[in-house]
């Protein structure tokens, strides 16, 4: 990894039959702040004709959705995950226009989550999200911070998502844990979109004996 | 001109002052009900928020940023084409700026509003002020309009100062002691001494030049709102060109439109001729010409090379979902008026008029395409986003559109429709023959 290094790093495995776990159904569970009536995240965390694609926030190194918000309401953590600061975002969705994966959703209705009366989310842990601002994926930084895995790694039966530290070079999917680097290698793992040059910290693991078409 | 055309200039000029019969109450109520009704339509969606919309996860953006681009889009055609004709000095200007410089800055009012109405959180619009990004496009926006719109607002003012006195010299104690004081505030203490016309002429010209480049870089900064991502269909080089020449073209058929309604409303056949239709028709065919170059100048390249990004966009608009929309925009709202406004022969207004209403149509569909296949275009491998605008997108819209005429024949009830004073410095020009001036702009052409 070149670059400013990241803490933190996600693996999306995806095989064939097997991860089909990774559907509809475990979404609003890997989600526990997202919108169970919130079409956006949801609907596209399943879709793919003959693979389910997981599509977390990419986390890009360049991030495109920085450098267009009008008032600096995304921003980076010295980790490398990308946030949104909920009580600046103005919600004019500019960055959702300008993320190249489509990672962004725009909170239309109230989010649910747990409105605690002395707890108000801080741009570092925006938890819960605001109505009429924008939501991302971003690592659970709400469980990773008190050691606990990301949701939807949690939640995967089938232990096909993993998620990594590039500094320490380790990744784990709460079952075993792998030496990152060498894991990536060993599995022809790629980038989506690692063309654009931004940096996506998020690898893909294809099937077997089967075409991936990018 | 002899003193009593001169007369009946004026007297024309000042007519809609303070005019109020039953047709004007009529058409005020109606304009002002569907204003009412948007303000309605907004004020349902602050209360409830932007799921009352159209809009989705995959298409964020629609009739709000459309018309964003549309209206601001048209005020930019309506300064342009007065600093154009007052820059090669046309003659036949005098009875059009007036109309042309109002026209622009009530649609750039009316353009102006709607980033605001597009917010998810509206009660944080300060947020822009407070925190602002300097390396976001939206920012440029604001400072682009915001200049832009004080820049139109004194583009229309000065002209508009030794008419002012006019009214204050003339209009008698049926104006109303108020209106009277406003006109003396505002006439600045005009006596038309060479002093003060040396002044003005100054201040008028630097503004002719400034409003230029200033309504150039509000819509280059509108098309690089889009330029800048990674999106198929919006990361074009072109953008910037060819949002600027789609404004002109839009604002001269928009001026086109508002000259000849208010043309018949105010009894200004006399002054307001076929001849200047067929001018102004001219400016729209060589704008018309120039948008139809860039367009294809943008299609065939991407076309061509058929990037994955951009084919499926180029799909959906050629031959998909959006075909009918392109096709009735590239046929009926370009090529078609065009030819309509440039054919020879009679009927010079009736197909100048045609021609714009077509063409002002045309470019809201043209930006519809922009927006809206370049969003729900997918950015990853699944399906294609859907779009159709809830009642109160449609609301909002038409009640925006209804706010312009609105604008115009209020502001016309209190200040005068037609330059005196510009008339009377083109005239004396005339006279003295000082100056060539442009076959294109009037010159010869009597």
């Amino acid at each position: 990894m070149t670059g400013r290094l990241s803490r933190r790093e996600m693996l999306g495995v995806l095989g064939g039959i097997g991860t089909g776990a990774l559907a509809a159904g475990f979404a609003p569970i890997a989600f526990p702040e997202a919108d169970a009536a919130e079409p956006g995240p949801k609907r596209q965390w399943a879709q793919g004709n003959e693979y389910n694609m997981p599509r977390p926030c990419f986390q890009c190194e360049n991030a495109p959705c920085l450098r267009v918000c009008p008032v600096a309401a995304t921003f980076q953590t010295g980790e490398g995950v990308v946030l949104v600061d909920q009580d600046r975002c103005i919600g004019c969705r500019m960055c959702m226009a300008a993320c190249p994966y489509g990672a962004r959703y725009f909170n239309y209705n109230e989010p649910p989550g747990h409105q605690h009366p002395f707890q108000h989310p801080t741009p570092e842990h925006p938890v819960p999200q605001q109505k009429g601002t924008v939501g991302k994926c971003m690592f659970c930084v709400h469980r990773t911070e008190d050691g606990k895995l990301p949701a939807c790694v949690d939640a995967c039966g089938m232990g096909a998502l993993y998620i990594g530290d590039l500094v320490e070079d380790v990744a784990t999917n709460g079952q075993q844990t792998v030496r990152l680097s060498q894991f990536i290698r060993e599995n022809d793992a790629f980038r989506y979109k690692e063309e654009l040059g931004t940096g996506p910290r998020v690898y893909y693991i294809a099937g077997h004996g089967q075409l991936w078409e990018s | 001109m002899d003193s009593r055309t001169h007369t009946r200039y004026v007297e024309r000029a000042m007519w809609p002052i303070g005019r109020g019969d039953r047709k004007f109450w009529i058409v005020v109520v109606v304009l002002s009900a569907m204003v009412a009704a948007g303000f309605y339509a907004y004020i349902y969606q602050l209360q409830r928020g932007l799921w009352v919309t159209g809009l989705n996860q995959k298409v964020s953006w629609g009739f709000y940023i459309i018309n964003c681009v549309f209206f601001i889009g048209i005020s930019y055609g309506g300064a342009m084409t007065s600093a154009i004709l007052r820059l090669t000095n046309a003659k036949w200007r005098a009875p059009l700026t007036r109309l042309a410089e109002a026209t622009a800055v009530a649609a750039l009012l009316v353009g102006a509003v709607y980033p605001i109405i597009d917010l998810g959180r509206p009660d944080r619009a300060l947020h822009l002020l407070l925190y602002p990004q300097v390396g976001s496009p939206i920012v440029w926006d604001l400072v682009a309009v915001s200049t832009y719109l004080v820049a139109s607002f004194v583009f229309l003012y000065l002209p508009l100062i030794p008419d002012l006195a006019m009214c204050r010299d003339t209009l008698g104690p049926s104006a109303g002691r108020v209106r009277r004081t406003i006109y003396r505030v505002l006439a600045l203490g005009w006596r038309g001494e060479p002093r003060q016309e040396r002044s003005l002429a100054r201040g008028i010209g630097i503004m002719a030049v400034l409003i230029i480049p200033l309504a150039v870089s509000v819509h280059s900064v509108l098309a690089w709102l889009f330029a800048v991502t990674a999106r198929g269909g919006w990361h074009s080089t072109i953008f910037a060109p060819l949002f600027v020449l789609a404004a002109m073209l839009s604002g001269v058929a928009a001026v086109i439109l508002v000259v000849a309604a208010l043309r018949k409303v105010y009894g200004l056949q006399e002054f307001i001729t076929a001849k200047h239709f067929r001018y102004l028709s001219y400016l729209l065919i060589a704008l018309g010409v120039g948008y139809l170059y860039f367009m294809v100048s943008e299609y065939l390249t991407e076309a061509y090379v058929l990037e994955r990004s951009t084919t499926p966009v180029l799909e959906a608009i050629f031959e998909g979902v959006y075909a009918p929309a392109f096709w009735v925009f590239t046929v009926g709202g370009l090529v078609l008026p065009l030819v309509v406004a440039a054919l020879p022969g009679r009927f010079a207004i009736a197909r100048a008029c045609t021609g714009s209403a077509l063409i002002i149509g045309g470019m809201w569909l043209k930006r519809f395409l922009i927006v809206v296949p370049g969003m729900a275009e997918p950015v990853m491998p699944w399906d294609w986003g859907r779009y159709a605008p809830t009642w109160v997108e449609v609301t909002i819209t038409i009640g925006s559109a209804a706010a312009i005429p609105l604008l115009l024949i209020v502001f016309f009830r209190f200040f005068p429709a037609m330059s005196v004073h510009e008339m009377e410095e083109v005239e004396g020009a005339e006279l003295r023959r000082t100056r060539m001036v442009p076959a294109f702009a009037g010159g010869g052409d009597e």
